[in-house]
Parts: C-alpha cells; sequence; structure tokens
C-alpha cells in the first residue's frame, strides 16, 4: 500500500490530509504489518478524517461502522432477512405442500447467500478490493461488542453457524477511533497499534487550515491559529479542535474579515466556543472586550 | 550493547517507570521497528510509541526514557546549522563554570537567536540555540572531578529569556499595540515557546548527565506519568495537566456507572412494543423489549477539610464529585477546618469548579479561632447545624488527613452519622505509610468509616470505580 512513511505523509498530503512524523509512521506500520491502528484523541482533531484520507489516497473503499450504546452483532456482522426467508416458506409451503422432504430443501433454500444480510464488519472481511474499515467511536459501544470486535480483528474471520467460517481473503485496512469516554479493553489495545492525535503545533494546524479553506490570507490564518492556541491553553470545558478552527476560518472568509482583532473575534468567537461558562472564561482571562449591541 | 540488549533494556525501563509493556507487545515493537528506516530516529519512536504506549498518560515519561536511550545526538553533536545556513562551530565545553559576564559574546548571540526563535517560532533553531547553550551554561563541577555535571537552572539564569519579553511583544503586536485580547494571544503564544525552549533544554541536560551516567539513571529519575503524580507535590505544569485530566476521567466514570445501571437491571416486559415488534417476524416474538428502570440516584454529602495541608488534593477531589454530580440526584457540600460551612452554593450547576474552590477558601467561614484542623469540633458543629443533611439514602464522604492537632475526635459523632447514612467513605490524602504518625488518628476514624489512600488520579480513578452508592 504505501512503501514508507514519508510515502504515506507524501500520498496523504496529496488528498489534503497532513499528517505529522508520528501519524504517518503509524499508518505506515497499520499497512505493512496488517495490524488495526487504534486512533483517540479529543474530538474534532481529524481521527475519522484519517481514514477518510487513507481511503482516498489508496483507492480503498472506505466502509464505516459507527458505534454506539446498544449496537448488537446483528448490526455491527450480519443478520438473516426474517421477511424474505419467511416468504420463502410460504411459497415453497403453497408449491409442494407440507411434506418432509420439500422441508428439508426449504431450510437448505433459506440460510444461503441470498438471505444473507451483511453488515459493515462481514461486508469489509468479505470484498475482495481494497478495503478500509472505519470503527468509529468504539468507546461507545457496550463490553460485548468488543468482545466481537475482538475475534474479528485478530484473525480477520467471523463464523456463521450456518454457512460455515468466512475468512478475509484481503486484510481490511482497520481504523478504530475512540475519545476515550470509557477505557478500552487491554485485550483491544493490545491487538491494535496505538495513536494518540492531539492539538496540531500552531506550524501545521497554520497549514492545514490554509490547505482546507481556500481563499485564505496567510496572515490571517496565522492569527486564528494563534487565537486558537491561547484559547486551547485555557481551563474549558470544549477546546477548540482544528475542525472549529477550519470553521472558524469559512466564517471570517464569509464576513470578509481580512484582519482578527479584538472586535471581530468577540464577534465570531461562537464559532470555536460552544459552552457559555467557556465564553465568561475566554473575555475574563484574555481580555475581550464586550460585544457591542 | 547490542542491539537486542538495547531494545530489552528500554522496554524494561518503561515497565520499571510504570508502564505495562507486555512481552507480545514488545516483540511488535521489534517488527515495528524494523519495518521503518532506523536512520530516521522520530520513526522509531513513533513505531515503539505504537506499540508500546497504549495510554496518553504515559507519553511524556516514554518520551523521556527515548531520549535517554536512543539520543538524538552524542557529544557536542556536529557543526550545529544556522538558520541562515552558515555554520558554526560549537561551543567547547567548559567544564569549569566560566565567570558570568552580562556582556559575554555567547551570551549576547544566544539571547539574539532566542529572540528571533521566540518570534518566528523556528523549531531547528530551538534546538540548535538549546544545544549551544547548555554547552555554554550548562556545566557544574560535579562529585567527581574532571566530569561536569549539568543543569537547566543555570543556563535558564544566564540566558534570562524573560528580561526579552517587552521587545518581543512591541516587535509582534506591530501597529495595534492598545489591543487587549491580541496581547494577551500573542503573550500566551511566546510563553508555549518559551516553555518549549526549557522542555529543549531540559532534555539536552538530560541527554548528557545519560551519556556520562547512562540512561537507566535518567530513567529512574524520571517524574512518573501524571495518573501517578500525587497532588500534593505536584509541579505547575502538572497542575494544570491534572485540572485537565479530571474532567474526562469523570465523563469516563459517569459513563461507566449509566452503563452499569442499566446492564443487567433491565425492567418489566413491555408486552405491546414486544408483540408489535414480532410482526415483521410472523408473530414470533424474537426480540423482547424491556421498559428502561427508573435509575435510583443518591444524596451524596461531602464533608472536606480545607485546611492547608489537604487542600491540593481536596481540591481535585472535589473537582471530580461535582463533574459526577448528575449522578446524584443532590449534592452538599460542607467544608471545615475547625468551623464547618457549607459550601455547595459555590458549585452551583454551570459555575466555574476552579473559581468556586478559590471562592470557597476566601469566603467560606471556616475558621473560629486558631486555624487549624480540629476534626472533632468539626463533627459536633456539623451534627448540631446540619444533622438533616445526613439520611438513610445519603452516601457520605469525608475528604481530609485526620490529623486533628491532638484534639477530641468525636469518635460517638461520627459513628452516629455513618450509622444513619446509607454508606460512609474516608478519602485520606496521606501515604498510608504516614497514617497514625504524629497527630493522626487515621486507624482510630477507619475503624468508624473505612478510609482509602487517594494521593494520585490513579488511586481517586480507583476508588470511584469500586464505589457503590
Amino acid at each position: 500500500m504505501f512503501s514508507s512513511p514519508d510515502d504515506v505523509a507524501a500520498q496523504l498530503g496529496a488528498v489534503g490530509y497532513l499528517a505529522d512524523t508520528a501519524t504517518a509512521t503509524t499508518v505506515f506500520l497499520a499497512a505493512a504489518l496488517e495490524r488495526p491502528v487504534l486512533v483517540e484523541g479529543p474530538a474534532g482533531v481529524g481521527k475519522t478524517e484519517l481514514a477518510k484520507a487513507v481511503a482516498q489516497a489508496s483507492g480503498a473503499e472506505l466502509i464505516r461502522l459507527q458505534c454506539y450504546e446498544g449496537l448488537d452483532e446483528a448490526r455491527a456482522l450480519y443478520e438473516w432477512n426474517y421477511r424474505k426467508q419467511l416468504l420463502r416458506i410460504q411459497a415453497s409451503a403453497a408449491d409442494a405442500g407440507a411434506d418432509g422432504v420439500s422441508w428439508e430443501r426449504t431450510h437448505e433454500d433459506i440460510f444461503t447467500e441470498e438471505f444473507l444480510l451483511t453488515r459493515p464488519l462481514l461486508s469489509a472481511i468479505r470484498r475482495d478490493g481494497p478495503t478500509v474499515l472505519l470503527i468509529d467511536e468504539a468507546d461507545k459501544t457496550d463490553i460485548e461488542v468488543e468482545a466481537l470486535l475482538l475475534e474479528v480483528l485478530s484473525d480477520f474471520q467471523v463464523t456463521i453457524p450456518e454457512l460455515g467460517t468466512v475468512a478475509a481473503t484481503r486484510r481490511p485496512f482497520v481504523v478504530v477511533t475512540s475519545n476515550a469516554t470509557r477505557e478500552l479493553s487491554e485485550a483491544l489495545k493490545r491487538r491494535c497499534l496505538y495513536l494518540h492525535i492531539g492539538y496540531p503545533t500552531p506550524r501545521r494546524e497554520r497549514d492545514i487550515v490554509l490547505a482546507r479553506v481556500p481563499g485564505i490570507a496567510a496572515q490571517l490564518a496565522e492569527q486564528l491559529v494563534r487565537t486558537a492556541a491561547a484559547l486551547r491553553g485555557l481551563e474549558l470545558k470544549k477546546a477548540p479542535s482544528v475542525a472549529e478552527s477550519i470553521d472558524w476560518a469559512r466564517t471570517l472568509i464569509a464576513l470578509g474579515a481580512d484582519d482578527l482583532d479584538d472586535a471581530m473575534t468577540a464577534r465570531t468567537l461562537g464559532v470555536v466556543l460552544k459552552h457559555v461558562s467557556d465564553h465568561e472564561r475566554a473575555v475574563k482571562e484574555l481580555g475581550l472586550p464586550a460585544l457591542p449591541d | 550493547m547490542g542491539l537486542i540488549e538495547h531494545h530489552t533494556t528500554f522496554l524494561a525501563a518503561l515497565r520499571e517507570a510504570g508502564l505495562a509493556v507486555s512481552v507480545a507487545e514488545g516483540l511488535d515493537a521489534v517488527t515495528a521497528v524494523r519495518a521503518v528506516s532506523l536512520a530516521e530516529r522520530e520513526q522509531v519512536r513513533a513505531a515503539y510509541a505504537a506499540t508500546v504506549v497504549k495510554r496518553e498518560v504515559h507519553r511524556p515519561v516514554f518520551d523521556t526514557i527515548f531520549d535517554a536511550y536512543f539520543p538524538a545526538l552524542r557529544g557536542l553533536g556536529e557543526a550545529v546549522r544556522r538558520s541562515d545556513g552558515s555554520s558554526a562551530e560549537p561551543e567547547p565545553v567548559r567544564a569549569v563554570p566560566a565567570p558570568w559576564q552580562v556582556d559575554d559574546p555567547v551570551r549576547l548571540r544566544l539571547r539574539e537567536e532566542l529572540r528571533d526563535y521566540l518570534a518566528s517560532g523556528d523549531e531547528r533553531l530551538a534546538a540548535s540555540i538549546a544545544r549551544d547553550a547548555v554547552s555554554a551554561f550548562g556545566a557544574m563541577a560535579g562529585p567527581v572531578a574532571g566530569q561536569p555535571s549539568w543543569s537547566r537552572l543555570s543556563v535558564l539564569s544566564r540566558l534570562s529569556p524573560q528580561t526579552l519579553l517587552a521587545g518581543l511583544l512591541a516587535q509582534l503586536l506591530g501597529g495595534r499595540p492598545d489591543e487587549e485580547f491580541s496581547g494577551r494571544v500573542v503573550r500566551s503564544m511566546i510563553d508555549a515557546r518559551m516553555q518549549r525552549f526549557e522542555h529543549l533544554v531540559d532534555a539536552d541536560v538530560r541527554r548528557r548527565i545519560a551519556e556520562q551516567r547512562g540512561p537507566d539513571h535518567v530513567a529512574r529519575s524520571a517524574r512518573p506519568s501524571i495518573d501517578r503524580v500525587s497532588f500534593g507535590s505536584a509541579t505547575a505544569a502538572e497542575l494544570a495537566a491534572l485540572r485537565r485530566e479530571v474532567a474526562p476521567l469523570a465523563r469516563r466514570l459517569a459513563a461507566r456507572l449509566a452503563v452499569e445501571q442499566r446492564a443487567g437491571r433491565r425492567g418489566q416486559l413491555d408486552f405491546r412494543r414486544t408483540i408489535r415488534g414480532s410482526l415483521s417476524t410472523g408473530g414470533v416474538p424474537l426480540t423482547t423489549v424491556h421498559r428502561p428502570r427508573r435509575p435510583a440516584k443518591a444524596d451524596l454529602v461531602i464533608l472536606v477539610d480545607v485546611s492547608e495541608s489537604v487542600l491540593a488534593s481536596a481540591r481535585f477531589t472535589l473537582m471530580l464529585v461535582h463533574a459526577l454530580r448528575e449522578q446524584f440526584s443532590r449534592v452538599r457540600t460542607f467544608a471545615f477546618v475547625d468551623e464547618v460551612d457549607e459550601v455547595t452554593r459555590y458549585f452551583a450547576p454551570g459555575t466555574d469548579v476552579t473559581d468556586a474552590v478559590a471562592r470557597l477558601t476566601e469566603q467560606a467561614r471556616v475558621t473560629w479561632l486558631l486555624g487549624r484542623s480540629d476534626y472533632g469540633r468539626a463533627l459536633h458543629r456539623f451534627e448540631q447545624n446540619y444533622a438533616d443533611a445526613v439520611g438513610h439514602r445519603t452516601s457520605l464522604l469525608i475528604l481530609g488527613d485526620a490529623r486533628s492537632n491532638y484534639g477530641d475526635l468525636a469518635l460517638p459523632v461520627l459513628t452516629r452519622l455513618a450509622d444513619r447514612a446509607h454508606a460512609a467513605h474516608w478519602l485520606n490524602p496521606e501515604r498510608r505509610t504516614a497514617w497514625d504518625t504524629g497527630d493522626s488518628a487515621a486507624s482510630r476514624y477507619d475503624a468508624v468509616v473505612p478510609m482509602v489512600e487517594c494521593r494520585n488520579l490513579a488511586q481517586l480513578a480507583d476508588f470511584v470505580k469500586d464505589l457503590r452508592l
């Protein structure tokens, strides 16, 4: 997939994802060693984006499993299409009467490919083409699903009682993301490479903003990134992330601002800070002028 | 030393520093390191980090030890490249501290370069300044004759970067020095760069020590990871990091408590929804639907010792407890030294906990006469004034070191309170080995209310995890 960490950085850069050395190296290792990679970090620093960028850069299809509380095997792996099976049973009963032989045949009929609904995990394993499997927000699932993930991620195979074992012909590139609302199990962590994406350095963030928001002046991007870094230094409930910096840059462009002075910051602070208490703190600690009515 | 041996001693040092590196992860690390180019140090670092560090809080310790075992350069390093492309010879080490002069040309040049770095943020420049500055000013006469010892303090005091600030601010703010907000933003940017520079000096000092005394010496003296740092002895930077850790910790614990409440305690069968759901499977109720059970929330009453000696740890525990507020139907907080005052009002929803603790220590009436903690008097007064706070649904949580200055302990009062409460716990910020020394009445209180040592985030997390409220 990739020939070296530098190659990863170049290819991801070509699709607009600026990876630092740690990210590029870990992605390279994940591809080279065929290991899943667990990506942690605050919301909005580009964990999900990383999976999308890898898919785009390597021409792979992205299959996404969004995790949530109450996610079960049927929604993650596969289930049988009951309705269609029922229809088939009723149809064959009408054809042949209710004798044993036809029941045997019906039974064989209704547990076949035709009635299998594959869900993301199974789809990713069965695909022949290059695949990126994104297991998003794995910390939201219950322990049972995590155990299921363990099995799938270590052997890349799934056993379906009626069909047998389905093993991957081509291992997907797996990205597991987590916001660390819950500590994932040691077993899962052991099977994965670990990557923590934090807030970028101001220099890298400026490059990201310049790359993602066409038409922004370097000077304005610099000011914006500086302000975002200062806000992150405060103790906020929700510190601004890269995603918010990009939103902010777009807002400033839309407003036609070419300079981020105090008044403009005060007007647009709502784009980056989403809590009242955070606003108050920023105003107090950084001496923002009160908003004119 | 062979490569394999180097690898295994490195892993051993990591384990000693508290990282749980399994054998399998060690093998993974070997495979990973072989896949990247050994000449690229940052790639080797990333490869090790991806395979052996599985928690972000361990990352700083890992980096310190990695730097000691895989130094960026040896000795004085190659001729240092300047940002303008020319190269300068490294300064010779002055094993004996040179008499310090304000107009020392090396000092002036380094200060000039430091100014450039603070203005531009050029990382490579910063690294080279740090290296040169440690060479020039870091050496002190060490314990072994002829072998200098290295010190960050002597480097920073001679460069005195703080005195560069004023000029820089004016330069960076350009045409509009009167804007307060922009001014502070620029200032915080310079501060961040300054910190970065100090960090580089630290790293270079450590590298030289590692070269002299072996990497394991540095590994042993590395600060513990943030979840093992004691609340009482944390540095300013660590305090900030600790405060940042409290909110996610609370979120994690709350999420876990909520999940546990749901799991295993399903409510009644919801007959109507089960039958309706079964229509799609031909009337066979394949999945049963249950009504959610209403969570039984407990009251929480916190009694917190805010005398000087325990305030640092009380602050963190309070932050956590209040972040967990939604898990309780009602939280009432009482602070005491030798007088008790209810301080719940400082922690109204939406207020900033850092502020709240600060205001609490300023405004609450917690000292009566002496200002030394008097558990006996505090407990008596609590029972007198707020007896109704503790009922059969209340969990009582006491935070304090149980040092009552040899005064009355009021054990019967505490026994009455603990009996009345649904559950009672005591968190003691002192090391267990210090309990019962001096005026500590730890074990006598422990006999009434179970006491737990709680001096760092890891212990606090463990306590809340096992807590049944």
